[in-house]
């Protein structure tokens, strides 16, 4: 008797337990909030400004996220995650979605079981070092003291650029972008090394950035984007897509401030009319509302928006378009079709 | 034939392992222990179910792939095409090195701070007793991330050592350079080595440090011999020789021939592009996890030694003194073996405590086993299960290897009763 009635409510557990972390889309409108995980603190892509409130190039894709599957940019719990910690919060169910700068490899895509849903900003690796220290390319750096943020690909592509170059280094592992910066502004490295962009994310928050520089090698591709677990497709689709509409709605003309208008009614072009919803049913098909769209573009403006308010070379971190401009500028943005 | 009916018969019915106090207490652990076994092995077949629906069963198969990272401080020869086993046992020895040199300096700095606080000397009490309350009453972390940003604040960076106006020197007469990077400090070297032991295949051990540490030894045991020889004297005569320079002979003698034999000499550090060259560099994240693992274990050991002094009754000191021993006598040959006896048990936790505390290490960028297999593997991996469980493994097997060592020390020195 008693041991029966332990069996059972350990099936009932068991169950429960099983059925949990399927549907995220379910779990998400249910909570009323979209779990995202984001770094813990990189100026430009995701950091909180003066008021609390988290601001950036990835944090903007998590609120376009929120604002079309709940149809509010603000519904937002912002997980800051770290390099090392951050797989293992998306594996977990502790997050819904991650957003963190990171770089889409084949190991992550197929080993670590998560689903790469596209790019949202083409990166390298990229080496800033004092304007001091007289360096001009990373070839010079033999002996040199690295710092380096663990848990990283850039932690990887160190190690493979300097054993081909036959040259030696010393790797200084650092848990986050913060301790990084204190250790290579009081000299304890001599040189910073991660992704191009957030090198000049970090620059740009020193106090002489002119005496630094970044140097021209650029030693990996690092595509990175935002990535969901294996086995919720719909869930990633729902990711894909918001970010494809982004990257679309630029390339359409949609932009914060025309969409309104844009919305209100079928315009000429069935593209645009697709997208926002006024023609078809690609919402639904999505099990999203149909301006799904209009909403996540409306939360911060479309991909080129939201480069040039973030990043763009109007800001301190003054990065160019460059890969990150639009298939028809000669770039990499390519939102495959909406029909 | 006698027989008494009214005597019921001992049956066993199985309503008796309820209501029968004799067997009740015994169903009752059955059961429970049945359900715990069942709630373990629900949860270790829930986990491994879960796991392989995640397409992630266990495996243990990526720690013989290529590692692909650098680590910094090495013991052993490491490249980053060596394995992941390889780097996991790299993290394990940095582990050890620092378990074991901040255990060595903890027990000093405890000792010497234990006995202090218990001075007549005002100052120095008080002194001591805010060293302790200081210490044991910040978080360990803490501690080791301020020692870190003292050193990365305060010291110089190489390049201050560099050109003509430099603006920092090296100590000792060039031989020993402070540095934001870390201590440079020459190194012993041999011009007539006689190589390196392989062990296993795996590593070497140089044979220059056996055959010093063979000479030294067997100087220690004759020494020790000399010493047992004066006791006996002095036992017999009541007049004990003098042996001193005697047995300071045959320990530095042997050593100091053989060194010269092996052609000893430093090699200094140097500056030589971005850093030094040369000389033994300890890095600045060893020096600062170590300084406070020791100083905060430190603290937590003055107050085991202080409380074992304080339990040696006063009247062991009195009857020392009133044989004429003088005050370090009572101290070293009365109070502390006494004492001993109630220090042990609680130093063995504080020793458990710094190893497992060392494991924070990562928060300065020391690449102990936590750092390796617990983290960066883990992170290329994505093997989280298998390095927690390989990692919780680990610390278990060093935790009970030193409670061992130490419970072995502590049955030498119990009070033999007869």
């Amino acid at each position: 008797m008693k041991k029966s009635v332990i069996l059972g409510a350990l099936t009932v557990a068991a169950c429960a337990a099983g059925a949990a972390g399927a549907a995220t889309l379910d779990d998400v409108k249910a909570r009323g909030k979209l779990n995202c995980g984001t770094n813990t603190g990189l100026v430009g892509f995701a950091a909180p400004d003066a008021n609390g409130d988290w601001q950036g190039f990835d944090v903007a894709v998590c609120r376009a996220v929120a604002a079309a599957v709940l149809g509010d940019s603000s519904a937002v719990e912002f997980v800051p995650t770290t390099g090392k910690t951050r797989f293992t919060a998306l594996a977990s169910g502790e997050i819904d979605m991650l957003v963190r700068n990171t770089t889409w490899t084949f190991s992550r895509d197929v080993d670590l079981k998560f689903t790469f849903v596209g790019v949202n900003y083409y990166d390298g690796q990229g080496f800033m070092v004092p304007k001091a220290l007289g360096v001009s390319s990373a070839k010079e750096l033999d002996g040199a003291t690295v710092c380096i943020q663990t848990g990283t690909t850039t932690e990887l592509n160190l190690a493979d650029f300097f054993r081909v170059n036959n040259i030696t280094y010393e790797p200084v592992p650092i848990e986050t972008n913060e301790q990084a910066q204190q250790q290579y502004l009081a000299g304890a490295c001599d040189v910073y090394t991660t992704d191009a962009s957030g090198l000049a994310a970090t620059r740009a928050t020193f106090e002489d950035p002119t005496a630094h520089v970044v140097l021209p090698e650029i030693i990996s591709k690092e595509p990175l984007g935002p990535l969901v677990r294996h086995g919720d497709d719909e869930w990633a689709d729902i990711v894909r897509w918001t970010l494809n509409a982004l990257i679309a709605a630029e390339e359409y003309g949609v932009t914060s401030a025309n969409i309104d208008e844009l919305a209100a009614a079928p315009t000429t072009n069935p593209e645009i009319n697709r997208l926002l919803g006024t023609e078809g049913t690609l919402g639904e098909m999505l099990g999203l509302p149909a301006d799904w769209a209009v909403k996540a573009i409306k939360a911060g403006g479309n991909y080129g928006e939201l480069f040039e308010k973030y990043i763009g070379q109007n800001t301190p971190i003054g990065l160019a378009r460059g890969l990150n401009a639009q298939w028809t500028d000669g770039g990499l943005m390519y939102a495959p079709p909406f029909r | 034939m006698t027989s008494y009916p009214d005597v019921p018969r001992e049956t066993f019915r199985l309503r008796m392992l309820i209501f029968d106090t004799r067997y009740r207490s015994l169903t009752i652990q059955v059961v429970a222990l049945i359900a715990f076994m069942l709630l373990v092995a629900w949860i270790v077949s829930n986990t491994v179910q879960n796991l392989a629906n995640m397409g992630k069963p266990i495996d243990f198969g990526f720690l013989t792939g290529a590692a692909q990272y650098d680590i910094n401080q090495t013991l052993i020869e490491y490249t980053n095409r060596d394995s992941h086993l390889r780097a996991a046992f790299v993290g394990l020895l940095n582990t050890l090195l620092v378990a074991v040199l901040g255990c060595a300096l903890a027990t000093v700095l405890g000792v010497v701070i234990g006995v202090l606080r218990l001075s007549r000397n005002w100052l120095v009490a008080r002194l001591m007793t805010v060293y302790v309350e200081m210490f044991r009453n910040v978080p360990v972390l803490l501690w080791i991330v301020f020692f870190m940003a003292i050193l990365i604040e305060t010291l110089p960076p190489p390049n201050a050592f560099r050109g003509e106006d430099a603006t920092a020197s090296m100590l000792l007469g060039d031989s020993v350079a402070l540095t934001n990077r870390g201590v440079y400090v020459p190194e012993p070297l041999f011009s007539r080595s006689l190589g390196d032991l392989p062990v296993f295949g795996a590593f070497n051990i140089s044979l220059d440090l056996i055959a010093i540490l063979a000479v030294l030894g067997a100087g220690l045991f004759v020494s020790a011999k000399i010493r047992a020889r004066a006791d006996r004297v002095q036992n017999a005569t009541g007049l004990r020789p003098t042996t001193w320079y005697l047995r300071l002979g045959v320990v530095a003698v042997p050593v100091l021939v053989m060194l010269v034999a092996l052609g000893f000499h430093l090699g200094y550090p140097e500056l030589k592009g971005f850093n030094f060259r040369g000389g033994v560099y300890m890095r600045n994240s060893l020096i600062a996890l170590w300084l406070a693992l020791s100083f905060y274990t430190a603290a937590f050991i003055a107050e085991i030694v202080r409380g074992g002094i304080l339990a040696i009754s006063k009247g062991q000191s009195e009857a020392a003194a009133a044989l004429g021993l003088r005050p370090n006598r009572i101290m070293s040959l009365v109070i502390l073996p006494q004492a001993l006896r109630v220090i042990i048990p609680p130093l063995i936790s504080q020793y458990l405590n710094l190893t497992k505390n060392s494991s924070l290490a990562i928060a300065v960028g020391y690449m102990d086993i936590t750092g390796t297999l617990g983290g960066i593997t883990m992170n290329q991996t994505g093997r989280e299960l298998e390095c927690v469980l390989m990692l919780m493994l680990v610390y278990l097997a060093i935790s009970l290897a030193i409670s061992m060592g130490m419970n072995w020390y502590n049955t030498r020195v119990r009070l033999v009763e007869r």
